[in-house]
């Protein structure tokens, strides 16, 4: 069996709140503020520092139980998981409709009759609400969850192989990309089109989260550390950012040679291209390299923000799908000038890190409160959710 | 300079004092206006005094009314070449039909470029596709496609994004898209006109105001008539046979 680490590494929580932070700051349309989170400068997005790291902690969590109490305790708990991310997501549903419901009934201008199509589904709410609790209809903003959902619904099994044979587990998500890659295996979507996760795709970055917390990251340690991988994550790193730039000022794409651009274009975010995952591993191994796991910053009360936010993140998602539709609202009902717009960024994480603070408190009250009821948690978990 | 003042003028004539400042609100998002790929067939014709342009396009390319195509911007960068090209016989034609996505576009592509014969191909879309989540690799590849048909044909390409609508933004995935177009515009070394960045600025200057619900079209035919004359500075600026560009070292 791999070896495991116990204590839970504050650097996974810090990146993962950050991430969260950086997915409600990019949610909210025509933000000013979004001009700084990673995606404008490079490949990949957020979306991959979440995936991986909810990959990392799912293995983390999961696998202990796993070999605990045996492979039927930790799946329950995997798919109990699922079900409380698929409630959340329905809940996340509701308010949608009742955004978008809003819209259709207040909203019209002739400039804008083909957008306004966009709202021909309330004429059959039935099929809607029936298809989005199918999974198949998914609106804006909200195709992370059923991502999350569907890789951890298949995690028990893989969770097993990763924990007798970490090195096939791996091989076999890999296979698993490339078969994608080769029959454009997706899952279809309502009313048509196919999910923009490719669960197919996505899974890679799941497992190899999962692999690098059951050992895999101690094995590929000396890999990292060396300087000449860490040079070419700098390479690659600059080489994104410079074509990351043609996008926003055209004048540069002469520097960019035909066959390089033949050979980048299109970026795939649905079967998430091969440049986005090198782009997110650059972006590890720096981090990595920057950041030591040791490093007492991480304990102190500058991080502390981001580490909670990462520990409870299923809360911290959802409230943030949440005010990123709130915040669009305000900026179309109130002011979109741009003091709105850093206000209502920087009040979005204010209230995400109080939300994850609250349900920090309470989560430690449930466990160690002397009340009647027995702690519904055991202990030890190490703060935090998978 | 002259035929603008008497335009201006026949406008006020036409349409009352709202029209008066018309060029001024239009030329705010000038600055967004890139022309970094040449339109040589354009400059072509140009020479030959005669150029034609097909607006291929779907909803967004359209006003409702009677008067909506005469105020719709295919319309009006007719209206605007023809007055900043004296001399010059600007015929603007239009296979435009809403709801279509590019791939539905490109499949009567064929037929529409040999009735037009055009010099010019100008492209709205990209709307919508988000709309209806189409893959963004055959959204890419349609665009792809439609640019080689154009050219097979000896037409040039102006691509033009999505609307900006701030109402419908949380609903409408448009960012996917448009970077598969800027991408596209790019590789192809095709000019994009950035409907959205401009109706984007309009909004946040408040120049025109798109956040209210109206049933009314003095707004939209206002929009509409400054995407056409910017357009049309635009076409011009590309076509300009003098002027190098930046890319002829390529």
């Amino acid at each position: 069996m791999a070896k495991v680490t116990t204590e839970r590494d504050l650097r996974l929580d810090l990146f993962r709140g950050i991430a969260l932070w950086l997915i409600f700051l990019d949610h909210i349309p025509s933000n000013a503020v979004s001009w700084i989170t990673i995606r404008n400068y490079g490949f990949s997005d957020a979306t991959e520092i979440f995936v991986f790291i909810s990959g990392y902690t799912a293995a983390f969590v999961y696998g202990r139980a796993m070999r605990e109490h045996g492979f039927i305790v930790a799946s329950a708990r995997v798919l109990k998981r699922a079900w409380q991310i698929y409630v959340a997501h329905v809940f996340l549903f509701a308010i949608y409709l009742a955004e978008i419901a809003y819209v259709a009934h207040s909203f019209s201008n002739p400039l804008y009759s083909e957008e306004m199509g966009v709202l021909d589904f309330l004429k059959s709410p039935d099929v809607t609400i029936v298809q989005a609790l199918l999974l198949k209809f998914k609106p804006v903003n909200m195709d992370v969850l059923p991502l999350y959902i569907v890789l951890l619904f298949w995690f028990p099994p893989v969770l097993w192989l990763l924990l007798r044979a970490p090195s096939i587990a791996l091989a076999s998500s890999a296979v698993l990309y490339a078969l994608m890659w080769q029959f454009e295996w997706n899952i279809p979507a309502y009313p048509q089109g196919e999910w923009l996760f490719n669960p197919f795709a996505w899974q890679l970055l799941f497992v190899f989260g999962a692999w690098c917390a059951l050992g895999g990251a101690q094995r590929l340690s000396r890999w990292v550390t060396s300087r000449v991988t860490i040079g070419l994550a700098f390479a690659y790193l600059l080489f994104a950012f410079f074509i990351a730039m043609t996008w926003y000022i055209p004048r540069l794409a002469v520097f960019v040679p035909k066959f390089v651009g033949d050979a980048i274009y299109p970026i795939d975010k649905t079967n998430l291209d091969v440049l986005r995952i090198i782009h997110f591993l650059s972006l590890a191994v720096i981090t990595v390299w920057f950041v030591p796991r040791d490093w007492p910053v991480l304990k102190s009360r500058f991080f502390w923000p981001a580490i909670v936010c990462g520990q409870h993140s299923l809360e911290t998602f959802c409230l943030g799908v949440f005010l990123a539709f709130a915040g669009h609202f305000v900026f179309t009902e109130v002011s979109n000038r741009l003091l709105t717009q850093v206000i209502v960024s920087v009040t979005g994480i204010v209230i995400m890190v109080a939300a994850a603070a609250m349900v920090s408190w309470y989560r430690r009250i449930e466990r160690q409160g002397p009340g009647p009821r027995p702690p519904s948690i055991k202990p030890g978990y190490a703060g935090g959710d998978a | 300079m002259r035929g603008r003042v008497l335009l201006s003028l026949a406008l006020l004539a036409l349409a009352g004092p709202a029209w008066a400042e018309q060029p001024a609100e239009c030329s705010i998002a000038a600055q967004q206006i890139e022309h970094d790929f040449p339109l040589p067939q354009v400059t072509r014709a140009l020479a030959a005094k005669r150029l034609d342009i097909l607006v291929l396009g779907a909803g967004s390319s359209l006003l409702p009314g009677p008067n909506g195509a005469k105020n719709a911007y295919p319309a009006r960068l007719q209206l605007a070449l023809a007055d900043k090209l004296p001399g010059v016989a600007v015929k603007v034609t239009t296979d435009v039909q809403a709801r279509r996505t590019a791939a539905e576009m490109v499949k009567t592509l064929g037929p529409a470029l040999a009735a037009a014969k055009p010099a010019l191909m100008v492209w709205q879309t990209g709307t919508v596709d988000a709309m209806k989540s189409i893959d963004t690799d055959q959204f890419s590849a349609a665009l792809d496609h439609g640019i080689a048909i154009a050219r097979s044909v000896s037409a040039d390409v102006v691509l033009i994004n999505a609307q900006y609508s701030p109402r419908t933004e949380s609903m409408i995935a448009l960012g996917i898209y448009a970077e598969n177009m800027r991408w596209v515009a790019l590789q192809q070394e095709v000019p994009l006109f950035d409907r959205f960045s401009i109706m984007k600025l309009w909004a946040d200057l408040g120049t025109f105001d798109l956040y209210s619900a109206t049933k009314k079209l003095d707004i939209a035919e206002r929009v509409h008539d400054c995407i056409g004359r910017l357009l049309a500075d635009l076409v011009i600026e590309a076509a300009k046979p003098d002027e190098p560009h930046a890319e002829s070292g390529r």
